[in-house]
């Protein structure tokens, strides 16, 4: 993360610092830190919101007063790494729906925070199955959509939930990207060339800026926001299925030097070494997404093949445009544990992998002294169909006691 | 004229014709009908089971080729009561009742998703057209052997006549302009209307018939003899329902013009659960459960608790893919999530076996272990309904049909390169002569 990014999230941290937090502990007979070696018979104490002792229950003082919650299991708070709650509604209709913009292919100036909306029921509803932290925003779809934030699921306003304002520009290569109509981008390379002329103005856009004064260059938000990519503060969020489309990804990333996510990636398999030795990060589609179209060769091994090539990933609920309208972080893990990921890594996969492209673990994603108290509690196998979810804090507040 | 006679001699491209019994020694057999077997053996042979019971007490002919099912599971294949496999397709919009339209002639049988139904464990499918339709066309039972046309897929019933039911929907999807419905009382209407023709259809063939005219008998009418074939109890109507008070409306028509009926998707079922409990017209519920609520308004209230509730009820309750609403390879997963809710676990376990079987009408065939009932077999690695647990083999009529160790048949089973495009057939078991 970027020193800007991490000040920023400072920043809003101290202007939203959990006013509401009770002081909770939890038990487990078993809690998944992630950080190290599941604890056995365990206790996580959160004291002012944050993570103040993680142990073994006979060592652990939980003080008085404490309200103390019980399960079989906990984990860490689960991390959506890339999806559009909150901005594209459940109800599917063309009021609720604020996740795609369709009047130019380029709007890098339209922002998450403008359109997310923390009562939408798929927030109560991913929160109920444990997700604490979801890093959503404009979708694919369009050559580029958006900024992306990265939120708590709690709290009634935008500013009590949000963690990052802006995390990312989400951009599209590939069939998804395609305009309709005679519109531009209709083809790839009208793709690729109308995002590198996009870069080269905004890096102009800088040049100028930093030469002139303000009244002289006058401000421009588009530019301004994939400045904030030239510059390296802001990611760019690349949704790309094909493996050409993963390269052109790559080849574009290299000609400007500009920090890069993939996002997708369902051919990822066809060129793995090539995302290995660029270095990118890495986050999945959903394990069960639909093999059609652009997406038709993806793999339920695909987030098993990417670690087993050393590729770090996180996994996605991504973007639906039907039904369901959301996927499930906890569920696609699920899958791709048991399609060759296996349990551990399928959990890193939603929590501290997740936090570590999203640039906020030093905050979320493994149970930890000092980190957030953000936590899943079920009463078995998070990732056994029949298991539920039996509590979620966020922040140290108890905010979903649903058994789901 | 009492049914529609299917006069064209289909010629069925049968299957090698399975000439030593499978004996499938040693695993956790689930029966359906009747108790788990912790260390059972099912033996089978030409395409039926011969019989199923304890290892120690099954007597495996000498000549059988036995397969050790040490630690595994052995499952009837599953009955999928509602997909769209082989991009079906069926009216046209030219109109909101197509009752004269086959799904038979539309299935495209290299379409890769008929391999992962096979990957998925399911033998039997209700392969039908959209719900973008009052009536959208005929379905077709399918069993999913390999083969490379339709015919090779066909169940034919006792009279030798093609199995298939009749698609329906109501709701918002079949709201359209004009001649498509616009409300939902004209749907209901022009349902209705068109149910009272066909009585009438019905009835000048029966006085024809009576007064021994052929000359008095209505000219044929393709659609017609469809619905009298429903009239007649001798088709199912699959009714395509979200919302609560749509599936009451579908029993009302029901009670009006005595059709069966399967209810699918159901999703608001939670809400009616004892209406749909005392129709006696309703065969079952085939449910669908999404991974969340919404995605369209009709289905804003779908609830992981619906299968729960309405077997509960007493409802004769199941489970369908819609493939690709989800995957078949997954089916296992919608019953899984029914118990997450609370449903019985062997329930839910009938749910994607015997009830399916009912709902088609095929219970004396499919659904369960028993001799005399068709070899649709699926091995599986564990507890049918845990996330780490895959399908193994699967195997239609006595012929192995997926085999997880064939790397072509993992492919299907877990996606990758080309596992999506159209197949060259599923005839690769057959030309290999892998089928036993």
């Amino acid at each position: 993360m970027s020193r800007t990014r991490a000040l920023a999230a400072i920043l809003l941290l101290g202007a939203t610092a959990s006013p509401g937090s009770a002081q909770v502990a939890v038990r487990g007979n078993v809690i998944y830190t992630v950080a190290d070696n599941p604890l056995r018979n365990a206790t996580v104490v959160i004291e002012g919101g944050k993570i103040t002792q993680v142990g073994a229950t006979p060592e652990v003082s939980v003080p008085d007063g404490f309200r103390v919650l019980s399960a079989e299991v906990v984990t860490p708070g689960l991390i959506d790494a890339r999806c559009t709650i909150g901005l594209s509604g459940y109800l599917n209709q063309p009021h609720d729906q604020d996740q795609l913009e369709r009047s130019d292919a380029m709007q890098p100036e339209l922002r998450a925070i403008d359109a997310y909306n923390p009562r939408e029921v798929l927030v109560s509803w991913a929160r109920s199955y444990g997700v604490t932290t979801i890093h959503t925003g404009h979708a694919p779809r369009t050559l580029i959509s958006g900024q992306t934030a990265v939120l708590k699921l709690r709290g009634a306003t935008l500013e009590e939930a949000l963690v990052q304002p802006l995390a990312m520009i989400a951009a599209t290569l590939g069939e998804g990207a395609r305009e309709q109509d005679r519109k531009s981008p209709g083809t790839r390379a009208k793709m690729a060339a109308m995002l590198r002329a996009e870069l080269l103005k905004a890096r102009e856009y800088l040049r100028r800026r930093s030469a002139e004064s303000e009244e002289e260059t006058g401000r421009d938000l588009r530019l301004e926001a994939l400045g904030r990519v030239i510059t390296g503060d802001v990611p760019l969020l690349v949704t790309a299925q094909r493996s050409q489309d993963i390269l052109t990804a790559l080849r574009i990333r290299d000609e400007f030097n500009i920090p890069m996510v993939l996002d997708g990636v369902a051919e990822a398999y066809e060129v793995l070494e090539q995302i290995r030795t660029a270095g990118v990060q890495v986050i999945v589609h959903p394990t069960m997404m639909r093999a059609r179209g652009e997406t038709e060769n993806l793999s339920f091994e695909t987030a098993s093949k990417l670690h087993d090539a050393g590729i770090p990933v996180a996994i996605q609920g991504g973007f639906e445009a039907y039904v369901p309208k959301s996927r499930l972080v906890l569920f696609e893990a699920a899958v791709a544990a048991a399609h060759g990921l296996g349990f551990e890594n399928a959990l890193r996969s939603i929590t501290i992998e997740a936090a570590k492209i999203l640039g906020i673990d030093d905050r979320v994603g493994s149970i930890e002294v000092g980190k957030d108290g953000d936590l899943a509690l079920y009463d078995g196998d998070p990732f056994e169909y029949a298991s539920h979810c039996v509590g979620v804090v966020i922040d140290g507040e108890v905010v979903s006691e649903e058994i789901r | 004229m009492a049914r529609v006679a299917l006069t064209i001699p289909w010629l069925m491209v049968l299957l090698p014709a399975q000439e030593i019994p499978q004996a499938f020694v040693g695993g956790r057999v689930i029966p359906i009908a009747g108790a788990v077997i912790e260390s059972g053996t099912v033996v089978i042979h030409e395409g039926s089971i011969l019989a199923v019971g304890k290892s120690s007490e099954i007597e495996v002919p000498a000549n059988a080729k036995s397969h050790d099912l040490a630690g595994k599971v052995l499952m009837p294949g599953f009955v999928d009561t509602h997909s769209h496999v082989g991009n079906v397709d069926g009216g046209d919009g030219s109109g909101p009742l197509h009752p004269d339209v086959r799904a038979l002639d539309s299935i495209n049988v290299r379409d890769a998703r008929f391999q992962k139904a096979q990957a998925g464990g399911i033998t039997t499918s209700n392969i039908m057209p959209g719900s973008g339709h009052l009536l959208s066309g005929q379905t077709l039972y399918v069993k999913h052997r390999d083969g490379s046309s339709i015919e090779d897929m066909l169940i034919r019933r006792e009279d030798g006549s093609i199995a298939y039911g009749v698609k329906m929907a109501n709701g918002t999807n079949s709201r359209r302009e004009p001649p498509f419905p616009g409300t939902r009382a004209k749907s209901a209407a022009l349902v209705r209307a068109r149910f009272i023709e066909a009585g009438e259809h019905r009835q000048a063939i029966a006085r024809a018939s009576r007064d021994g005219d052929p000359d008095e008998a209505p000219p044929r009418d393709l659609g017609l003899e469809t619905l009298v074939e429903i009239l007649e109890g001798n088709r199912v109507v699959h009714f395509h329902t979200h919302r609560h008070d749509d599936i009451l409306t579908i029993l009302r028509l029901a009670d009006e013009f005595k059709f069966k009926v399967v209810l699918q998707h159901v999703s608001d079922g939670w809400a009616v659960p004892e209406q749909i409990a005392a129709s006696p017209h309703v065969l079952g519920a085939s449910v669908i459960l999404l991974d969340s609520p919404g995605g369209k308004i009709e289905a804003k209230d779908n609830r992981l608790e619906t299968a729960r509730i309405l077997d509960a009820a007493g409802v004769l309750t199941g489970f369908h893919t819609d493939d690709s609403i989800t995957d078949s390879r997954l089916f296992t997963r919608m019953a899984a999530l029914a118990v997450r809710t609370g449903m019985p676990r062997e329930r839910a376990l009938y749910g994607l076996t015997m009830a399916g079987a009912r709902m088609l009408e095929m219970e004396d065939r499919i659904g369960s272990l028993e001799p005399g009932k068709d070899a649709d077999l699926v091995v599986l690695s564990g507890e049918p309904l845990s996330v780490y647990t895959q399908v193994l083999q699967t195997w239609v009529d006595g012929q192995k049909v997926f085999d997880r160790s064939d790397p072509r048949d993992r492919l299907y089973a877990e996606g990758g390169l080309n596992a999506s495009h159209d197949q060259d057939a599923m005839l690769h078991h057959i030309a290999l002569g892998e089928h036993q």
